[in-house]
């Protein structure tokens, strides 16, 4: 099997790629995550069963519910959370450093 | 080799700490947010206005190909030079609420210094939505990305 073809065909789907957003910073249900959406109930279930196959969601059962949560591991080869965040202030703050260096050379 | 830029976000909490340490001198990082040409240089950015003192009040704006893409603006509370920066943040026409930040610009050694940016949210799913941006525009580039190569590849079958 192809993973990671797979990975990147289950996040070419807009709903699928709204679900990881939503889900991305706190597991939630099948309904919680469904209630997000205008779409049907069966299916939001499909999403998540393609999203489940790919090992982008993990399953929880927690009491009678089951919860979705992010697979953090997974998502790190379609992109990290946190990083393009870090990323952005990096580049911003590489070209702050870069900007007063020249600035001083100049004085 | 350790990350320059550190971004701490707990969970469950409604802010964030940016951290990095510069070869600079704590008055030249300091310069950099101060004086407006310098701030636009390395911030890519228009100051409509900027005044750097007690409840002074500052904007800016960035284009692209002529058009406004985004504008900032919010209230300086408190400046000390070479020391800190408290102030609000709001990017206009968004629905993100204003964030309050305290910067502290801190002397390392005569050439170098740390910055810390310690950002408060109006609520945790805020700051969430905020963090994800970058990471949203991410996952769309990659859906391009691979939207172009099966393009090329139906193109040259």
């Amino acid at each position: 099997m192809n993973l990671r073809r797979d990975v990147f065909q289950a996040i070419a789907d807009p709903t699928r790629r709204a679900i990881l957003l939503l889900i991305a910073t706190q597991s939630m249900t099948a309904g919680a995550i469904a209630s997000n959406f205008d779409t049907a109930r069966p299916t939001v279930s499909k999403h998540l069963q393609i999203l489940t196959e790919c090992e982008l969601l993990k399953q929880e059962q927690n009491g009678r519910e089951i919860y979705y949560h992010i697979n953090a591991k997974q998502m790190k080869e379609v992109a990290d959370f946190i990083e393009p965040f870090r990323q952005m202030w990096d580049d911003r703050f590489n070209k702050l450093e870069t900007v007063m260096k020249n600035y001083k050379s100049k004085q | 080799m350790e990350k320059k830029t550190k971004v701490k976000a707990e969970d469950g909490k409604q802010e964030i700490v940016i951290t990095r340490e510069f070869d600079l001198s704590v008055e030249l990082l300091f310069k950099a947010y101060q004086e407006p040409k310098l701030f636009e240089q390395w911030m890519e950015t228009k100051v409509l206005k900027m005044e750097n003192r007690k409840h002074g009040s500052y904007s800016f704006e960035t284009s692209r190909n002529g058009n406004v893409v985004f504008r900032a603006n919010g209230t300086i509370h408190d400046l000390v030079p070479n020391q800190k920066i408290t102030r609000t943040f709001e990017m206009e026409n968004t629905p993100f609420p204003v964030q309050l930040e305290y910067l502290e610009f801190e002397k390392l050694t005569q050439n170098t210094s740390k910055l810390t940016m310690h950002i408060l949210f109006k609520s945790i799913e805020f700051r969430n939505q905020l963090m994800q941006m970058p990471f949203a525009q991410g996952i769309n580039m990659a859906h391009n990305r691979l939207e172009e190569i099966l393009t090329t590849l139906n193109n040259t079958r």
